[in-house]
């Protein structure tokens, strides 16, 4: 699968994640997020920053409990909940964060 | 594939005398769906390998958990299965349902899937099996308009379940029915949204024979128990005296303690040495119910064989008041202690018996605050290298 945008191909795995990592820039970020039916936010860049920021150090997506904890130490304990990340992105942190912020699907089981 | 299913190989599944699925499936072939489920399990065999993707990323909005995701490899020649999904729905306590409660599921099961289910997942869920993507949001809808709900999966809280309790059996020492209620809706967030290391079964049994196999199956066994000594009638002793029952042999001899003992038509029990294995309650009914002041014990770590090995629930708790007066405050209290302790230091896939296993019981219990005891290990002192924080202070002194 792929999409067009700004006249540029991107391609995608079967549920819509990045394949060339590196192809991200946040217009794609944005499409990806509009695709979802998620409009970005401050809180949402919030979000996609730290999983991409996160990555980039450990080259792997966080477990949400981190994701959590750091939210929590960053923005406040508001803004630390798994009720908070389902807000912002209905889907789950896991589907939507990741895919919107150009991550490798996470592996996740049954 | 021609219109006539051959299926030489899942026919032999059919001989015997048991019940088979494969004669289930087929009677319900005229669906697309399930037609072509039996032509990718017939080439499964066939090829001696299976055809499903691993996984997929699916589910609801607002939810992390409850759907699993299911995709054919081979959706070119099997387009019935090109996606084949299954939905988890939250059982009712006890599994009790009318007759109305079935047939509203199975209306809208028809309607949005194969219309096959699995009655019941081994963590208790009515399993759907078999639905599309693009059905997933009108399901949810229509389950949740008639008050179902979705259970869980993944690393979250999964649905818990219960024995029939003190709804049809004698022996429950609590309300089943009621806790495994409490719990599933005061943890909404837990089961759905998924955030723990791994998944986190609990398991509620209303006496020590332990009904939903909740030591063997799940992470937190909730067994009921008594602390005082077993009731006794012994009028209805004397009745099964009469009757020519033979006593000594199928409840003396076999009480593993061997604290039973009969003097004429009266049954008297050393309870100082019993271990609770509720055999003679169970041979004896009419004369024997568990005792007065009752409660329940917590083992944690069931668990089957995947990631490490599978692990029998180890004593954690050995009384525990459920007491639903007060919310059930001490078991809400204990397992977010656990929680907390299992999510600031339990590795990812990890589940909470692995965890107290490479952490040692020793740490797991300073973590969640409950004081050792002797009735969690085996024997006395049969491992000289485990020590308790006291034995240490005794020699530093």
């Amino acid at each position: 699968m792929s999409f067009e945008l700004n006249g540029k191909s991107y391609e995608t795995d079967d549920d819509g994640y990045l394949i060339n990592l590196e192809d991200w820039n946040e217009d794609v970020a944005k499409y990806i997020a509009q695709q979802e039916g998620v409009e970005m936010t401050d809180a949402h860049w919030e979000v996609v920053n730290f999983l991409r920021d996160y990555y980039s150090e450990y080259k792997i997506a966080p477990m949400i409990k981190i994701l959590i904890k750091e939210m929590k130490k960053m923005f406040g304990p508001e803004k630390g909940s798994n009720a908070y990340l389902y807000q912002l992105y209905p889907a789950g942190p896991a589907l939507q964060a990741c895919k919107i912020a150009g991550l490798p699907k996470p592996t996740g089981c049954v | 594939m021609s219109d006539e299913l051959k299926t030489p190989l899942l026919d032999e599944l059919e001989k015997g005398p048991w019940p088979s699925f494969i004669k289930d499936l087929k009677s319900m072939a005229d669906r697309p769906m399930v037609k072509d489920l039996l032509g990718q399990l017939e080439k499964s065999y066939r090829d001696k390998r299976g055809y499903w993707k691993h996984g997929g990323l699916v589910g609801i909005m607002g939810y992390g958990g409850g759907v699993i995701g299911r995709y054919s490899a081979i959706p070119e020649d099997f387009p019935g299965v090109s996606h084949f999904h299954t939905v988890r729905v939250n059982q009712p306590s006890g599994w009790f349902y009318t007759s109305e409660a079935l047939n509203e599921i199975m209306d809208i099961w028809d309607e949005h899937g194969s219309g096959l289910t699995n009655m019941h997942g081994s963590t208790g869920d009515m399993v759907l099996l078999g639905t599309t993507t693009q059905e997933l949001e009108p399901i949810f809808r229509e389950l949740t308009a008639k008050d179902w709900d979705l259970g869980g999966s993944g690393s979250d809280l999964r649905t818990p379940s219960c024995c029939i309790g003190p709804a049809r059996c004698q022996n429950a020492c609590y309300d089943t029915l009621a806790l495994t209620y409490n719990i599933t809706h005061k943890y909404q967030d837990e089961l759905h949204r998924p955030m723990f290391n791994y998944k986190y079964k609990i398991k509620m049994s209303g006496c020590p024979n332990d009904c939903t196999a909740a030591m063997a199956r799940s992470d937190m066994a909730i067994i009921g128990i008594w602390k005082d000594d077993i009731q006794i009638d012994q009028s209805a002793i004397a009745e099964y005296v009469d009757s020519g029952f033979n006593i000594q042999e199928y409840v003396i001899e076999k009480c593993p303690t061997k604290c039973i003992t009969l003097e004429g038509k009266e049954l008297k029990i050393d309870n100082s040495d019993c271990l609770k294995c509720v055999h003679c309650i169970n041979v004896l009914p009419k004369a024997l119910s568990p005792g007065k002041e009752r409660g329940a014990a917590i083992a944690l770590g069931g668990k089957a064989p995947i990631v490490e090995g599978a692990l029998f629930a180890t004593l954690i708790v050995p009384f525990i008041e459920i007491d639903e007066e007060n919310g059930f405050e001490e078991v809400h209290d204990l397992l977010e202690r656990i929680w907390e302790f299992w999510d600031e230091h339990g590795m990812n896939r990890e589940r909470i018996g692995e965890f107290i296993e490479r952490v040692t019981l020793k740490t797991f219990l300073e973590g969640i605050g409950v004081e050792p005891m002797p009735q969690q290990i085996t024997q006395p002192r049969d491992n000289p290298y485990i020590f308790y924080e006291e034995y240490y202070e005794e020699e530093t002194e």
